[in-house]
Parts: C-alpha cells; sequence; structure tokens
C-alpha cells in the first residue's frame, strides 16, 4: 500500500525520469546502430580485420559498466564532461556495439550464395546487391542485436545515475542512500518494466520488419 | 591453427598501446596514487573475488541439476512455462535484482551473494536447458539402442554433448555476476566497487581508476579463464573451437 501511496504521489517524476531513461537509451543505442551496421558489413570484407574488431568488441563489453565509467571520467573531464550525459551516451555507445556489429557480420556472412550468384546475374552491381538482397534478408538478425543492446544498456543506464545521467536509477540510488524501500522498490520495479516491455515490443518490430518471404 | 595465427596478428600492436599507455600513466604520476591504496586494493579485491566464487559456484550447483531437470520429458509442461518467466527474468537489471535483494534481506554480505546468484543463475539454467534440448534425437536413440539407462545416457551422452552451451552460459552468468560485483559495495557488500564509488563521489581520480582498472582487469582475466575451461574440458568431437 504505502508503495503504491508513494506511485501516485511521484507520478510525476516517475514519468520524468521514464522519460529521461528512455531518451538517453535511444539516443546512445540509435547512434551505436548507425556505426555498428556500416562496421558489421565493412568487416564482411575481410576476415582477419572481421577476427580484431569482434575481438575487441567483445573484449569492451566484458569490463563491467560502472569500471567503465571510471575510466572516462579523468578521460571526458578533460573536455569538462567527465560525469553526467556523455560519459553515460559514450558507455552504452561502446556496449552496444558488440551485440550490433556481431550479428551484422553473421547475418551478412550467412545471406545465401546461391542468391548473391542470382543478384550478380541479373546484373545487379555490389551496392544495389548490398541494399536490394543483403540487407533486407538481415534485418530481422540486425534487429535482433539491437534488442539485445536495447535491453542490456536499460541496465547500464540505470547504473549510470550514479555519475549524474538521471534515469530511473536516480529512484535506486536514492533509495539504497537514504534506506528508503519504498523508492529503491518502485525503482527497481520501474526499470524492470521497462526492460521487459521494450523488449518485447522490438520482439514484435521485428517480426514486422522481417520481409515476407522470410 | 588458423584462429591462432590471426590473435597474434594484433597482439603485437596491442602490446604497443599498453606499453605506451603505462608509460604515460607513469610519467603523469596516475601510478603512483593508485599504489598509494595498494593495501585496499589488495583486501577488496579479495573481498571482490570471494563474492563472484561464492554466488558463481552457488549458481552453477543449483543452475546446471535445474536445467536437467527442466529438460527432462516428464516436466516438458512447466518447463515452458519456466524458460518463458526466465526470459523475462534475463531481461531485469542487475541493478534493480541486488536493489530488491536488499529490499527482501537488508545490507551485507548475504544480501549481495543473493543477488549475484539469482543474476548469474538464468543464463546458467537457460544454457543448460536448451543445450540438452539440442543434443540429436539419433544420439539419444543410439544411446538407448545400446543398452543405456536414463541415467547413464544422461552423464554419458546428453551431458558431454552439450557441454559446449553450458560452458557459454556459464560464460555470460560470470560475466555478468564480475560485473555486477561492484554493485555489491552499494548494498554494503564489499568489493572494488568500495574504490570506485568513493573515488566517484570524492573525485579523486586515483582511488576511482584504481578500482576501477583492477575491476576491468578481474573480469577479462575470469572471462579468459571460463573460456580456456571450456576449451580443455568440453570433449574433442564436440568442441567448435577446437575443431
Amino acid at each position: 500500500m504505502e508503495i503504491l501511496d508513494f506511485v501516485m504521489t511521484n507520478l510525476n517524476l516517475l514519468g520524468k525520469l521514464t522519460l529521461e531513461h528512455i531518451g538517453l537509451v535511444v539516443v546512445a543505442v540509435g547512434l551505436a546502430t548507425l556505426t555498428g551496421v556500416p562496421i558489421g558489413i565493412a568487416i564482411t570484407q575481410n576476415e582477419r580485420i572481421a577476427t580484431v574488431v569482434l575481438y575487441v568488441a567483445s573484449v569492451l563489453i566484458t569490463i563491467p559498466s560502472i569500471a567503465l565509467f571510471g575510466i572516462m571520467i579523468p578521460i571526458l573531464s578533460t573536455i569538462g564532461h567527465g560525469i553526467g550525459y556523455l560519459p553515460a551516451v559514450i558507455a552504452v555507445l561502446l556496449y552496444s556495439q558488440l551485440p550490433i556489429i556481431r550479428n551484422t557480420y553473421t547475418a551478412i556472412n550467412n545471406v545465401s550464395p546461391g542468391l548473391r550468384e542470382a543478384a550478380r546475374g541479373i546484373g545487379m552491381t555490389s551496392a544495389q546487391r548490398l541494399r536490394k538482397v543483403e540487407i533486407p534478408l538481415s534485418v530481422p538478425v540486425i534487429m535482433a542485436g539491437v534488442r539485445t543492446a536495447v535491453v542490456m544498456n536499460i541496465g547500464v543506464m540505470a547504473i549510470a545515475a550514479y555519475i549524474g545521467a538521471g534515469g530511473l536509477g536516480v529512484l535506486i540510488s536514492r533509495g539504497i542512500s537514504q534506506s528508503d524501500p519504498r523508492q529503491l522498490v518502485v525503482g527497481a520495479i520501474a526499470v524492470s518494466l521497462l526492460a521487459i516491455v521494450a523488449d518485447r515490443s522490438l520482439l514484435s518490430l521485428q517480426r514486422r520488419l522481417t520481409p515476407r518471404g522470410l | 591453427m588458423k584462429k591462432l595465427k590471426q590473435s597474434r596478428f594484433f597482439q603485437l600492436p596491442a602490446l604497443v598501446v599498453v606499453l605506451l599507455l603505462g608509460v604515460y600513466l607513469q610519467r603523469s604520476g596516475l601510478i603512483d596514487g593508485m599504489l598509494f591504496y595498494w593495501e585496499d586494493i589488495v583486501y577488496l579485491t579479495k573481498q571482490h573475488i570471494q563474492l563472484t566464487a561464492i554466488s558463481g559456484t552457488l549458481a552453477i550447483a543449483v543452475g546446471i541439476p535445474l536445467g536437467v531437470i527442466l529438460s527432462r520429458p516428464r516436466f516438458i509442461k512447466v518447463s515452458e512455462w519456466a524458460m518463458q518467466g526466465l526470459n523475462v527474468g534475463t531481461t531485469i537489471p542487475t541493478l534493480a535484482i541486488l536493489a530488491l535483494s536488499m529490499s527482501l534481506l537488508g545490507i551485507g554480505f548475504i544480501p549481495s551473494v543473493f543477488g549475484l546468484f539469482i543474476a548469474s543463475l538464468l543464463p546458467i539454467v537457460r544454457n543448460t536447458y536448451t543445450g540438452l534440448l539440442g543434443v540429436p534425437a539419433h544420439l539419444k536413440e543410439s544411446a538407448s539402442g545400446i543398452g543405456m539407462s536414463a541415467s547413464q545416457m544422461l552423464l554419458r551422452v546428453e551431458i558431454p554433448n552439450a557441454a559446449y552451451v553450458i560452458f557459454a552460459g556459464i560464460r555470460t552468468a560470470l560475466a555478468i555476476n564480475v560485473g555486477t560485483v561492484p554493485l555489491a559495495f552499494l548494498i554494503g557488500g564489499g568489493g572494488l566497487g568500495e574504490l570506485i564509488f568513493t573515488g566517484i563521489d570524492l573525485f579523486d581520480t586515483e582511488m576511482m581508476l584504481a578500482g576501477a582498472l583492477m575491476t576491468a582487469l578481474l573480469a577479462i582475466t575470469v572471462d579468459i579463464l571460463v573460456a580456456a575451461c571450456a576449451f580443455l574440458m568440453v570433449p574433442r568431437g564436440v568442441n567448435p573451437s577446437r575443431a
């Protein structure tokens, strides 16, 4: 009951923090898609570079988020953005690279050689082939990568509250430091719900974006 | 062999970068600043490893049997529901899991271990289950054809064949676990998070970097160790990384 009361009296705050949280994730994952998909496509041209890029991305993702924030503070302080919005967005941008690059790379690589051959046979240039054959066929897998990135980074953004980026993590951090179970539970449940809802809705978007033939 | 050659290709540049970074840090006095906290680093690293080891072992000890039980045919109805639940569960952020664990159990070591345990349990159960279900039916059939009992079949056919997928789950779980341990400081569990969060609050770059670098190093080490275990322990014939 106490918790429901808290939610009702703080609906405005809750809405504001949720929007902040969504905004941060959308901006960061959006940028990550803009960089990750081209990188994923580019590295299909060279297996060696692909191994290196995927290796670097997989090392990056093992670094705990709070450690990454910590490492970025002194670096970004030199341009006056040690804490707040910028490091949070950069961290999420880096974390999103692995799922997006890897999925793009495997998807494009897995387009069946027969289809590629057929496209070449009807006289498509390689740019046309990419745009009209390879990318449409890869969309579902690429979207799955984006979905992984979004879900993961909703959690990372919650931690970013500790470096002043805002979002629903603020409720959790306040709840812990003031030993206030209401804020704690509301924050934790709100973040979890956000992640679950994002996962489900991206899954249905993924299904809708899949070309009918697949 | 081909993979090994490719990995050597970028080892040298990486080493040079690390060396240059080291020289730069030494000259800027950061290293001395970080070594000032050496005793704290050692103490907290031990605590950090302890948290990971206890919660990780518990998660493996509970997760694998749970996955095995769920994959048995007689639980098929339960397991479909359970997997739906687990899929939803894995999307819950770790900070939220720790926060909920704190609201249930209070602060200290035990709630931290419990939170970490839950966070790393889900990937293990899920991968054990999918790995066992993915064992080709003809293998199981031939196993029962040569007269293996159900438990023999599980131990000598199904688990070895699913081992690679199970290890992948353990690797994911431990990566999540090590990454979450710094947050355990917030609910009084100790660990290297103490240096990071206190460093951020005090604007003490050296203190924070000491914690952050050590945490990152530990995470990468654990990941490499688990990968090595998978490489050595998964039977050769069903191990894609050894093929």
